[in-house]
């Protein structure tokens, strides 16, 4: 994940592009997809120089070269954990306690 | 003029022949019926050999762990003499982190077999981790197409994180937006790049998951002196449940009972922009499981090899909070932090061993990695940030894609059944369904539909002549 909006040639990027426009896609697909076009990004190595948005090939690990909108430089990954949901986090203490008492009383 | 989209599906039948790596017309007995079990074993593979090729592609041999907390726990609220003992198969142990290795061994196999320069799967789940891996190991190019994003460009963090592993094996990933066309897509690469479909539902994945089967069946004959009484499989497009019943049937426990367990989704559509980020559950669910065992061959290849119906003796659900519950009871409890798709089946296991008596023995068969975006607290950050209501209380409460209760006490756990007589008779509509009209079923197609549902040929006529009275 990087600030930079003009790549170079050999950088690892990502790509955006469109397969269907909304009224190419297939029939009988729920309205609220329907209503969109299909979609895809990829990733490769650049084969020129480009900015955010401008058209751009790229090659893919596969080998393929696959044209498309620029849309990220160095793309990285920035999911998580999360914070600890208040609904789980006693889960844990609770049962412990409740096994320790389970096998207190079963070895009375 | 044909749209690009009809173009490219008016040539599925030649893409997929030249793609699939075997010829599925000489299996094919009438418009209803299929030779099953001469596609399953026509690739000349016998379970001794798949695990031979496994071993050889570090597969499988994962640890069987009883849990021995987990079990007190459900005594300590079942009626007495209840509460039977719980055994998890740890599948998340695979070099991918899930069974799915297991399939995707016996693909890359066969493509590498047969010569073919790399593969492709459509796939959002474990399968993709799985085949990008195995290819890595083989030398061979991978290209996994995800449906990753909704319409906004908001990933499922656990789709997400999938993208990430693939990528981490050196597949290239086509990350998608929602919709059926993604098997579209797949066609065109399959096409252009004239790579080995590796679907899901071929006979050679699975076949590969006989072997967690059998596994599980030495492994407590071994630990208890029997097989289990109860196998408890996560369910989805129905390989897991398929492939361990045949695998537990080829070491000779007729006797276990096999349960498929999905998470409940019921109202939320499957292809629709708005509820694809709905939902906390990618796979293991409803979703899939249920139109997957009432219709098979609506999967990537002509003929299903995952038939769960002719497997499953139960099928539970379970609800999205009772599996968060669990995967967190599970993490505290045993020392074992997986991922909570996989732990579907372990929130049926906990329902139903508190109703077995102690001497039973209920195996849960897998459990998959965890890690950021595939883990319980970013699920339920995830589906707060969608507006999902988030709350502690009874999960009876629960309502897909509106509310996700956690359960305050494990007793809270209740795992409900599906009417198998309905889900047969929903089979053999769709069955008479896609064969030409008017067309009559043969006592040959009887048979079939028999063993495709696991039941008789006379509870089928039955069923056909109620279909056809109304």
């Amino acid at each position: 994940m990087t600030d930079l909006i003009r790549c170079s040639v050999g950088n690892w990027v990502e790509v955006q592009y469109v397969l269907l426009s909304a009224e190419d896609r297939a029939s009988g697909i729920p309205e609220d997809t329907a209503a969109q076009p299909l979609r895809a990004w990829v990733k490769g190595f650049a084969l020129g120089s480009a900015m955010i948005g401008d058209e751009l090939s790229v090659e893919t690990m596969s080998g393929r070269v696959v044209r498309g909108h620029l849309s990220e430089i160095e793309p990285g990954y920035t999911h998580t954990f999360g914070s600890p949901p208040a609904e789980i986090v006693g889960i844990g203490r609770d049962l412990r306690t409740r096994v320790s008492a389970y096998r207190a009383k079963a070895g009375e | 003029m044909a749209t690009r989209y009809e173009q490219v599906m008016a040539r599925k039948g030649e893409i997929m022949k030249a793609a699939l790596g075997m010829d599925y017309a000489r299996f094919e007995r009438s418009p209803i019926a299929f030779d099953y079990e001469g596609m399953m074993s026509a690739h000349g593979y016998t379970l001794e050999q798949i695990r031979s090729i496994q071993r050889a592609a570090g597969v499988g041999l994962t640890p069987l762990l009883e849990l021995r907390n987990l079990t007190d726990l459900v005594r300590s609220y079942a009626e007495p003499g209840h509460g039977a003992r719980i055994f998890v198969k740890d599948e998340a142990a695979n070099m991918a982190g899930s069974f799915k290795d297991r399939r995707a061994s016996m693909s890359i196999h066969v493509a590498a077999e047969k010569g073919y320069a790399g593969v492709i799967a459509a796939t959002s789940g474990n399968y993709g981790a799985a085949v990008a891996s195995q290819a890595a190991r083989a030398g061979l190019k991978c290209i996994i197409c995800q449906e990753t994003f909704d319409s906004r460009h908001v990933g499922q963090p656990e789709i997400v994180e999938k993208s990430r592993i693939c990528e981490a094996f050196g597949a290239e990933v086509v990350q998608m937006t929602v919709g059926p066309e993604l098997f579209f897509h797949m066609l065109e690469l399959l096409d252009e790049t004239g790579y080995l479909s590796a679907s899901l539902y071929s006979p050679f994945g699975v076949s590969g998951i006989e072997s967690l089967g059998a596994e599980l069946a030495e492994e407590m004959i071994a630990l208890t002196g029997a097989p289990p009484t109860h196998v408890v499989v996560t369910h989805a497009g129905g390989g897991n449940t398929t492939g361990t019943a045949r695998g537990l049937e080829r070491m000779g426990a007729r006797d276990t009972v096999v349960v498929s367990a999905s998470v409940d989704l019921s109202g939320l559509h499957m292809a629709s922009d708005a509820d694809f980020n709905r939902k906390s559950f990618t796979t293991g669910h409803t979703g899939f499981g249920v139109p997957f065992a009432t219709w098979p061959d609506r999967a990537d290849v002509p003929r299903n090899a995952a038939r769960s119906l002719r497997y499953m003796d139960r099928y539970l659900t379970v609800t999205q909070g009772e599996v968060f519950y669990v995967t967190e009871a599970l993490s505290k409890l045993e020392g074992l932090e997986r991922g909570p798709s996989g732990n579907t089946a372990m929130a049926a296991a906990m329902s139903l061993a508190r109703e077995l008596p102690t001497e039973a023995t209920v195996v849960v068969q897998e459990t998959e990695y965890t890690g950021a975006g595939k883990h319980h607290w970013s699920q339920l950050a995830f589906a707060r940030a969608q507006g999902i209501e988030v709350r502690a209380g009874d999960p009876a409460d629960n309502a897909p894609g509106k509310t996700i209760v956690i359960p305050e006490r494990p007793e809270q756990i209740r795992a409900r059944d599906i009417d198998l007589t309905r889900l047969r008779r929903s089979y053999i509509r769709n069955a008479l369904q896609h064969a030409p009209a008017g067309y009559d079923p043969t006592p040959e197609d009887v048979v079939f539909l028999a063993e495709d549902t696991n039941t008789t040929p006379s509870a089928v006529e039955e069923i056909i002549a109620e279909l056809r009275a109304r």
